[in-house]
């Protein structure tokens, strides 16, 4: 579903990603860990589209096309879903509003006639379950006032409405205490299928405790270092990354 | 030298006209009225015409408008003109009462000028009302002071001869809404004045909407004046909808006088028109008087849209709150001037001002300034002014969940807007206001959906 080839970004002259290479198919679900400044984040602003960065080198083809010559909405619109790590808040756009106007861009797309009001309500009002968010989060503003756990949510919330083939999950557990750790984790293998490919992209293990990745990168200064299974990831939760970074640092 | 002999030159072409014309302004009029045009008259020679170079005026530049050639008229001209074919105004409320003045003269040729409910309230033409009750207008029509150090306040008393007058009496409520359709329509570029007063006596309460539409693309000229007086206890609200094309110019003066305890809640929506200039004046009289100022300007091409407001703290325990939203686009330009006197007998004064635009090119302008004069120690005060642009950081957000970038810039807008629109009182209202914004932010929205006519020149 996804190749990753060679991809270089910089910012501003400085280079982030060194060259990355990544194969995510369909049914699998990847995490990508690593450090603090290891490029997790561009990475993921990659993948959804961001500007504000150049792409140098290398490719990212998404279901046979170059997502470089996808604009966000489209890419949105083709599946593939990001989780921001520090969703933006949006006074006075109605989560309503928003949302439906959302899920009708989609239907549109698939040459669908928009959703009904009273349907579209019935719609939300099922995937709320799903993630158990709180009915009057859902009547006010964009992510206005949610706390940071609820941001999280709504995320995962946003993911169950639009049902995308690719989801990345971009540090969706950051911020989160353990119950709601539970809840968004839960949220996320309800709708994991053999059809759809998640990358979890985390600085922690304790996500990955709930669920559980088939397959396990680590990114340390702009480069897969390191690939593995979920073990792996329980390395790191044991020993830290400083082991990585010792490898890593000797090879150069 | 060259500007001073200019203003000049404004000054006796107006005085001239006046004079010129005397007999048939104010023809019929009882003498009262005569009494103020001459005093409004010798107070505009006095004052003179603003100047480019003066403060208040800097970024609005009306001399050349005045100074162009425009055609006055003092009487209503006879133009058949069916409402309802020709004109749909776009705030169509279900339960209001409509009156419609045109070219600046009352016009309901087929019913009355004043209409008199039983329980005393009065509404209709101000110059019928000037003549059936002149001891009641009297009383109220131009008394504040101020009014009078005022050029084009001055310029409307001399000039004006007709316009809206709503009399509301001790402890009665108005039901339905007024709604006062100003309309203009010419076969000329054409100067109209008109003078709005609105008497809310102790425990009243009333609704206006206004609108203000052109129906030709000549030129037009409007210097209008409403005066409103809000008694102990009274509660009021204006909605003022501007939507006359671009190649109009617009000044208006409002002037809010609230006794203690009383309310008023004052928005100002331009859609439309070249240059647009709105005055507005609170003066709180009574301790404990509550007032909101709200305007929101969706501007784009060249439409330069000023806002210039003094709310006047003399008395204690008073609020007051003004909340000024612009949206820039093209080349448009836009001023917002928010002054707040605080004496020094109004303790406990509680004052907010807060402007904020957004600019969507490189080249709209806008120059905002807050001024604040406080007198009193005892107070609570702030202002605010930003100038910026949409959020890209919201606007990625929602364009990562499918939305078109031209849509989320949309939403964006519609949300920055919507803050003004959710301050007016009356549900159905805001609903048909947001929908207007929404069209006009669309740019489907153009002064002419509502002209089934066909202009001839």
């Amino acid at each position: 579903m996804l190749q990753i080839k060679g991809l270089r970004v910089s910012i501003e002259d400085k280079e982030i990603l060194k060259g990355i290479n990544l194969e995510v198919n369909k049914g699998e679900v990847h995490a990508i860990m690593g450090p603090n400044g290891s490029g997790k984040s561009t990475l993921a602003a990659a993948l959804a589209g961001r500007d504000y960065f150049d792409i140098t080198h290398g490719r990212m083809i998404y279901q046979g096309r170059d997502l470089e010559e996808m604009e966000p909405e489209e890419r949105a619109l083709e599946g593939i879903f990001l989780g921001f790590q520090y969703p933006v808040e949006i006074p006075g756009v109605s989560m309503v509003n928003f949302l439906r106007t959302a899920i009708n861009e989609q239907r549109k797309f698939r040459g669908l006639d928009p959703l009904p009001a009273g349907d579209f309500l019935k719609l939300m009002r099922e995937k709320k379950e799903i993630v158990e968010i709180d009915s009057d989060l859902t009547n006010r503003s964009v992510n206005e006032g949610f706390s940071g756990g609820e941001k999280k949510k709504n995320e995962i919330f946003q993911m169950a409405l639009l049902e995308p083939r690719l989801a990345i999950l971009d540090e969706t557990d950051s911020g989160l205490d353990i119950d709601a750790l539970r809840i968004v984790a839960k949220g996320v293998n309800k709708l994991r299928s053999p059809d759809n490919a998640i990358v979890i992209i985390t600085h922690y293990q304790r996500l990955l405790e709930f669920i559980i990745p088939d397959f396990v990168h680590v990114l340390y200064k702009g480069r897969i270092v390191k690939s593995g299974d979920q073990q792996l990831a329980k390395d790191l939760e044991a020993h830290g990354y400083d082991w990585i970074r010792q490898e890593v640092d000797m090879e150069t | 030298m060259k500007e001073t002999l200019e203003a000049l030159e404004t000054v006796d072409k107006y005085t001239e006209l006046f004079y010129g014309n005397r007999e048939q302004i104010g023809q019929d009029d009882p003498a009262f009225l005569n009494e103020l045009r001459e005093e409004a008259i010798r107070s505009f020679q006095e004052t003179g015409f603003p100047l480019k170079k003066q403060e208040d005026y800097r970024y609005t530049h009306l001399e050349p408008v005045f100074d162009s050639d425009l055609s006055v008229h003092f009487r209503p001209r006879d133009i058949s003109f069916d409402e309802g074919e020709l004109f749909r105004c776009d705030v169509p409320m279900l339960d209001s009462r409509v009156l419609t003045v045109l070219n600046g003269f009352f016009y309901n040729p087929e019913g009355e000028s004043l209409y008199e409910q039983e329980n005393g309230i009065l509404f209709g033409s101000l110059r019928e009302a000037a003549r059936r009750y002149p001891d009641l207008v009297a009383r109220y029509l131009g008394k504040n002071a101020s009014l009078k150090q005022e050029p084009f306040v001055s310029l409307n008393t001399a000039f004006s001869q007709d316009g809206v007058f709503l009399y509301v009496p001790k402890n009665q409520h108005l039901e339905r809404p007024i709604q006062i359709i100003h309309l203009l329509l010419s076969d000329r570029n054409q100067m109209v004045h008109h003078r709005n007063l609105f008497v809310l006596e102790e425990n009243a309460s009333a609704q206006v909407i206004i609108c203000d539409h052109t129906l030709c693309p000549n030129m037009f000229l409007t210097n209008s004046v409403t005066e409103i007086l809000i008694g102990e206890n009274a509660d009021l609200n204006v909605l003022r909808l501007q939507n006359e094309h671009n190649n109009s110019c617009q000044v208006t003066n409002t002037w809010i006088s609230q006794e203690r305890s009383s309310r008023c809640f004052h928005t100002t929506i331009t859609l439309h028109g070249g240059m647009v200039r709105n005055n507005l004046h609170v003066r709180l009289e009574g301790e404990g008087a509550d007032t909101h100022a709200m305007g929101l300007f969706l501007l784009d091409k060249s439409q330069h849209v000023d806002s210039f407001t003094l709310i006047e703290h003399t008395s204690p325990h008073c609020t007051s709150n003004q909340l000024y939203k612009g949206v820039l686009d093209d080349t448009s330009t836009g001023a917002f001037n928010g002054k707040i006197h605080v004496y020094p007998d109004a303790q406990k004064t509680r004052a907010y001002q807060s402007n904020n635009n957004i600019l969507l090119t490189d080249t709209a302008t806008m120059n905002s300034k807050p001024q604040l004069e406080i007198y009193a120690d005892d107070v609570k005060c702030s202002h605010g002014a930003t100038v910026g642009q949409l959020d890209e950081d919201a606007m990625f957000y929602l364009q990562s969940r499918g939305i078109p970038r031209d849509e989320t810039r949309l939403m964006l807008m519609n949300a920055f807007a919507g803050e003004v629109i959710s301050t007016i009182r009356h549900p159905a209202l805001q609903e048909r206001i947001t929908d207007l914004v929404s069209k006009r932010l669309r740019g489907e929205l153009s002064r002419c959906n509502n002209c089934a006519m066909h202009c001839h020149e």
